[in-house]
């Protein structure tokens, strides 16, 4: 045969040996007759993957399927995870009651999140392990190398197996095949990407970065500034603001007078002390209107609609919303006062029906929601509503105390 | 080499009852030998020029892409009042595309999916299309979601990112449930396409007499070269791949029917959408391939390998799935009644008599009717014939939409809310438009990439297969060396 090849000369170092093959029946025996040989490293290229050639190798199975499999558990640990911490934790989500967090409702995001991370593995798993990309190989320089991915069948042994002889390993190559065994040598140096490429890549990778961080700061920074819309869109609408000129109206005014004639909300209405709840300068400590069963049934309805939400049913503050912002441990809730504060039962009754039409503090103002009259028909509830919390046996008519003892 | 498929008994030596004979099937015709397949699958792709019927095509149907550029741009710098959506039907035709797109889109991956795991080796011709064909459809059905919502530039509101508001998405809503349903299967889709792609752009690469073809084709090919061991790998990504596809793809239209099914809207509100809409898809789907299958492999002379085997396969698909749907409207109407529900019972019969009658037995006519010509083998194996029942069969499916989503919503409870969904310009240029989009990059597609996965078409041939043993029994008979255990 030839002259034993030295590993590496002009042409760069000495890849391996390559044959050629005509069809899958001599490449599958010559793969076999390299492996019973003794050879570690070599590798049959073929158009097609052929079946049976890793058992004619003596190729060890995959790991490909363990790595899927722990990325697709973590996918599923990951997808409870998000799904718990930001519905259940971070920003609790109430829905018509139900709980938090509930696997059924969670198993679509779940599933779908354990297939992606199982789909990457699979995919970025496989080139990953295959080396690949790799957009030079020795191999490419073998002169009629592109066959392998058209009818042409190859098998290399590669100079760094241990049993790699120049001179016997050509041989046993030469044995199989009627084809010339070809050396391959690794380029030398190697060819790479322009260093421009390389060099845009890496601005192009640091400027995308650049929104992230600019998110980043945002949300840890404090700022005195209003929030910054990409789109103000609901900024800039098509309306005309107050105290601009408006072509449209022969006065040129956008803000529209009241039509004459126009009476002004609970207008009618001429007492003062029914208006307002101030006898002169003083809260009023008597009803201005008549109080019968009716305004006290009327009362309790507005009560149940406009108050119970806050001040709960029996006015002690623990109402539906007040309850909720107590489980969300909310930092800027002002929770409602008990209606039986020592304060509160103090007030004068024109001060509640203040507190009903203008809010107080924090409490937000019902006098548009509710007419004067309901008003006090609230305000003649609420105090009700006081005594019958805060009754001593002095409350009850002297002719019933005997059977309050009998009791 | 060469000696043609015979009688070739299979199995291991002993675990096979002697005398029971094999016959691989032929599954693609002509020149069987490996080199002409590559040719015949690289010539359409190295061709100097397309035909021209290629220019003809892809000049209409780019322009009619322009023109949904222009409608998407109008929308967007408008608001989706350009639209037919109103009171009461707010869900118009943006869902109804939504939902035809997206059960095309389903096609494809469950012929690479599910045939491969059923290893139906017929699916190897038209695989590839057909992935293709997927992943162009949820272009056009992920469209819809994004341009519907209006804002379209809060559209990242739909993930679950860290924002402004300090607000997460609801993680329990069906239309949650669809973002990640839709987009996991764009991505799935993707990669598994692509995956079995590689091998062929490498095909493509080492054929290459230009250096721009060669770079181009050589970039995506990732450096690919055959080798046993990447091969090993590959076909192992491969299989769980359609493992994980397989699941995913039943999953998508169910998530899709959830957006319904969860609601309490009559007509919608019923546990029979999942399988039905699923195979609704698998039917419309199906369909689509064979449209755009029988004209492509006329016009590229692909039909050595995409065979009338192959399209017959595939409509015998369509009369199954389409009967199945058939069943489901059927049962649909049978559950209203005998579930004794007012509403129900008022919905079924409002599709079928009321306002949009006409809709509803078109689609009737198109989805349950026009299949069943399926049963004649002349039918099912004539182009042109199977062309025609197709089309029909993708308008029935874009009226069953039409039909689930406008009646339910035009008529519910109330009759005060009554009202009639009539589609504007902008609707019906849009819809137009997104047909535009998809025969563009699948003309595109069938110029520019290998229409027909070259290796695996291969592995179907007879010079695939070792002629003096037979796969399985190659290392068992030789049994394994010890020291190449750990490579
Ligand atoms: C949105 C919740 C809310 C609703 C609804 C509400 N309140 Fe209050 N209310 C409060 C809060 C909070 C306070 C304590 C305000 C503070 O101390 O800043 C309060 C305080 C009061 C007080 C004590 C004020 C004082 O004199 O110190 C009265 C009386 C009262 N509410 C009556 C009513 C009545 C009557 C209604 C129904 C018309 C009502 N509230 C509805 C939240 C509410």
């Amino acid at each position: 045969m030839s002259e034993p090849i030295p590993t590496t000369d002009e042409r760069g170092e000495l890849h391996g040996f390559v044959a050629e093959f005509d069809d899958v029946t001599s490449v599958t025996r010559a793969a076999r007759a390299v492996r019973d040989a003794g050879y570690q490293k070599f590798d049959v290229y073929s158009p097609f993957p052929i079946h049976g050639i890793e058992r004619a190798m003596g190729l060890r199975s995959t790991h490909l399927p363990w790595i899927v499999l722990v990325c697709g558990v973590s996918g599923l640990g990951l997808a409870l995870l998000l799904q718990y911490w930001t519905n259940a934790v971070d920003y609790p989500f109430k829905i018509s009651g139900k709980p938090l967090f509930g696997i059924p409702a969670n198993i679509p995001i779940t599933f779908e999140v354990t297939v992606l991370l199982s789909a990457f593995a699979a995919f970025f798993g496989m080139f990953v392990l295959n080396k690949l990309p790799e957009h030079h190989h020795a191999l490419f320089e073998h002169p009629r190398f592109r066959r392998a991915t058209d009818d042409g069948f190859f098998l290399a042994i590669e100079a760094g197996d241990t049993r790699f002889d120049s001179k016997r390993t050509r041989e046993l190559l030469q044995s199989l095949t009627q084809h010339p065994v070809v050396a391959c040598h690794a380029a030398r140096g190697g060819d790479h990407a322009p260093s421009w490429i390389r060099v845009g890549g890496i601005a192009v990778a640091l400027i995308a970065l650049l929104p992230l961080a600019a998110a980043v700061a945002a949300r840890t920074g404090d700022t005195t500034k209003p929030a910054f819309h990409i789109v103000n869109d609901m900024d800039s609408q098509a309306r005309f603001r107050a105290q601009v000129a408006n072509p449209v109206f022969a006065d040129g005014r956008a803000m529209r007078p009241d039509p004459a004639g126009t009476v002004a909300f609970d207008g009618l209405i001429e007492d003062p002390v029914v208006l307002t709840g101030k006898r002169g300068d003083a809260w009023t400590t008597t009803m201005p209107v008549a109080v019968d069963a009716r305004v006290l049934a009327r009362g309790r309805e507005r009560f149940g609609i406009y108050c119970a939400p806050c001040h709960g049913g029996a006015g002690y503050g623990d109402g539906l919303v007040a309850n909720r912002a107590k489980d969300l441990q909310e930092p800027n809730w002002v929770p409602p006062a008990s209606l039986h504060d020592t304060l509160v039962r103090g007030r004068a009754l024109g001060q509640l029906f203040d507190t009903v039409r203008n809010g107080v503090r924090t409490m937000p103002a019902y006098g548009r929601q509710m007419s004067v009259e309901d008003s006090w028909a609230v305000v003649a509830y609420v105090r009700a509503l006081q005594r019958s919390q805060n009754g001593t046996p002095a409350d009850v008519p002297e002719a019933k105390q005997a059977e309050l003892g009998a009791r | 080499m060469g000696s043609a498929h015979g009688p070739i008994s299979v199995g291991s030596a002993g675990t096979q009852s002697r005398g029971e004979v094999w016959t691989r099937p032929v599954l693609v015709d002509g020149d069987q030998s490996l080199g002409a397949v590559t040719r015949r699958v690289c010539d359409v792709v190295e061709a100097p020029k397309p035909p021209r019927a290629w220019y003809i095509a892809i000049t209409i149907s780019a322009s009619l892409t322009l023109m949904l550029f222009g409608m998407v741009v109008y929308l967007i710098a408008t608001g989706v009042g350009v639209w037919g959506n109103t009171n009461p039907v707010f869900w118009g035709w943006d869902i109804v595309n939504f939902v035809f797109w997206v059960g095309i889109a389903h096609a494809g991956t469950l012929i690479s999916a599910i045939l491969f795991l059923l290893r139906q080796k017929w699916r190897t011709s038209v695989n590839r299309a057909a992935e293709a064909m997927t992943l162009f459809a949820v272009c056009c059905a992920g469209m819809y979601p994004a341009i519907h919502v209006g804002r379209i530039w809060v559209a990242y509101w739909l993930f679950p990112l860290p924002n402004q508001m300090q607000m997460w998405p609801n993680f329990r809503s069906p239309l949650l449930w669809d973002v990640f349903a839709v987009s996991t299967y764009a991505t799935v889709s993707l990669l598994f396409w692509y995956m079995g792609l590689v091998p062929d752009l490498a095909t493509l690469r080492d054929r290459a007499v230009t250096p721009l073809r060669r770079r181009l084709y050589g970039f995506f090919a990732l450096g690919w070269r055959g080798s046993a061991r990447h091969w090993q790998r590959f076909e192992r990504a491969y299989l769980i791949l359609a493992a994980l596809a397989t699941p995913l793809v039943l999953s998508v239209h169910s998530v899709v029917s959830f957006d319904f099914a969860v609601s309490q809207v009559p007509g919608w509100h019923t546990t029979i959408f999942p399988p039905y809409f699923v195979a609704g898809a698998i039917f419309s789907g199906f369909a689509m391939v064979v449209t755009i299958m029988v004209p492509a492999r006329e016009l590229f002379g692909l039909r050595d390998l995409v065979t009338m085997k192959h399209l017959e396969n595939m409509n015998k698909v369509i009369l199954a799935t389409g009967s199945m749907v058939g069943l489901a409207y059927a049962t649909e109407f049978f559950i209203a009644w005998y579930g004794g529900n007012a509403f129900e019972r008022f919905t079924f019969l409002n599709r079928a008599l009321g306002p949009y009658a006409w809709a509803y037995w078109i689609m009737i006519f198109c989805n349950v009717v026009a299949p069943q010509f399926f049963w004649s083998k002349s039918i099912r194996t004539n182009p042109w014939l199977m062309v025609g029942v197709c089309i029909l069969v993708n308008v029935g499916m874009w009226f069953e939409r039409f039909v689930i989503v406008v009646t339910s919503l035009s008529r519910d409870y109330l009759p005060s809310a009554w009202g009639y969904f009539k589609p504007t310009p902008i609707d019906i240029c849009t819809f137009i438009g997104t047909l535009g989009l998809f025969f563009t990059l699948f003309l595109l597609f069938c110029r520019y990439l290998p229409m027909v996965a070259i290796a695996e078409v291969k592995t179907v041939l007879p010079d695939a297969h070792a002629h003096d043993e037979h796969g399985h029994a190659g290392g068992a008979a030789h049994g394994r060396s010890p020291e190449v255990q750990h490579v």
